[in-house]
């Protein structure tokens, strides 16, 4: 078997290091790894989880905009990447675990390793109301 | 298939009474199958290898796995090079924003070198590569970008059942205690998975390594645990820090040795030594 790309690796392991949530997709859009910040926006482990396809991670944080209709996955940054294999950016709300409506930022990148392949693309979320 | 270690030292070259057993050589490996042969990075190892003997056609191949100085600074004494009827073709890490000549250049040149790359008297010829895997007389070789400071390469080489992996300098985790529980997400798993002879970065012991983290190099835990995790046959330790006597680099490997309970057989790379892969 062939693992995944080193840039994508090296992706997992300075989300490990940080403390704001971080999605880490394939080009095809499947969740491959979200560290422990992020576990706290989907509501579910990682180790529990595992891999997940855009259409499970996609809607399982109910985005919406300020009106609270719901965003589809298309809209969201990283699914915008995904197809544009460029950066893309956005600000939402989701809904928390304690169902509260929560105003993000996200901010997604392509990932494109030494060989220039397009590997897939990571986005972080930013909690506007937390002041870091 | 056979494999010389012509230098087993990694950072920098010793001539170290101290350092006489594992050698003071920088990185260089052949590898022999037949008439077959390769040589994997241009260390100060380089220059043991015997040129005169089985090298009497007029090309050579030279595989760089990464441009740092510990892994090429061989290359600019290797007399093929200077031998106009020669043909020297080097292969080494594309992935950078300026070509692989330029950037050999950089050390081929004055002033750190007297004579400029263009002005070599052998017919040069550079391959840049990336991940691909391709054959090269009748090994076929396979290469990935693995875990360490800018452009760096590891390599799996078949010939027939036989497998080799090198990855002599490599940080597959950073920071951690272990690897990542998932296979996909270990730098480097693809190419040495079921190698029957893997060799491997083992510079530091596993508290040298606290204070060196993100340095792109393993301790000697790592490297075991990589080689069971990649279920490779056979484990020799690699790139041995300069800094270590061959008294001090011994003591490590038998405190390693008393924690472990690998099955594999594992020992430490000695410069002159040739293995037989799979034997």
């Amino acid at each position: 078997m062939s693992g995944h790309a080193i840039e994508l690796i090296l992706s997992r392991q300075l989300a490990d290091c940080l403390s704001v949530p971080v999605f880490i997709v394939d080009p095809k859009g499947n969740l491959l790894f979200y560290n422990t910040p992020a576990e706290q926006v989907l509501g579910k482990k990682f180790e529990d989880t595992g891999q997940m396809s855009v259409g499970d991670w996609g809607t399982s944080f109910n985005p919406h905009d300020e009106e609270g209709n719901p965003i589809p996955p298309e809209g969201l940054p990283l699914v915008q990447t995904i197809k544009t294999e460029l950066p893309a950016h956005r600000t939402f709300w989701i809904n928390s675990l304690e169902n509260k409506s929560t105003r993000i930022s996200v901010t997604s990148i392509p990932i494109i390793g030494r060989s220039e392949v397009f590997s897939g693309a990571m986005a972080i979320f930013w909690d506007n109301e937390l002041h870091l | 298939m056979r494999v010389k270690l012509h230098g087993t030292r990694g950072a920098y070259p010793t001539s170290s009474v101290e350092n006489q057993k594992f050698g003071g050589n920088t990185p260089c490996i052949e590898i022999i199958a037949g008439n077959d042969r390769m040589i994997l990075d241009a260390g100060t190892g380089i220059l043991g290898v015997d040129f005169e003997d089985g090298y009497t056609g007029e090309r050579i191949d030279i595989f760089l796995t990464h441009l740092h100085m510990d892994h090429v600074q061989g290359l600019a004494f290797c007399k093929p090079l200077f031998n106009p009827n020669k043909e020297v073709h080097i292969w080494g890490p594309g992935g950078s924003c300026e070509p692989l000549q330029t950037r050999l250049n950089r050390f081929l040149s004055p002033p750190l070198f007297p004579i400029p790359l263009r002005d070599i008297p052998s017919k040069l010829i550079i391959h840049e590569l990336s991940e691909t895997s391709f054959t090269f007389g009748k090994f076929q070789i396979s290469t990935e970008f693995i875990s360490h400071p800018g452009p760096t390469l590891g390599f799996r080489v078949q010939y027939g059942s036989k497998i080799l992996a090198y990855l002599p300098d490599h940080e597959p985790v950073i920071g951690k205690d272990h690897l990542y529980p998932e296979d996909e997400w270990v730098s480097g798993f693809g190419l040495a998975l079921n190698a029957d002879l893997l060799i491997h970065d083992s510079q530091y012991s596993i508290k040298e390594y606290g204070s060196k983290v993100g340095w792109g190099h393993s301790s000697l835990e790592m490297a075991a645990e990589f080689c069971s995790r990649v279920n490779a046959k056979h484990l020799v330790m690699f790139h041995h820090d300069p800094a270590h006597s061959d008294t001090e680099r011994t003591r490590m490997f038998q405190e390693f040795n008393r924690s472990s309970e690998y099955t594999f057989p594992i020992e430490l790379a000695i410069q002159g030594q040739e293995i037989e892969v799979g034997g």
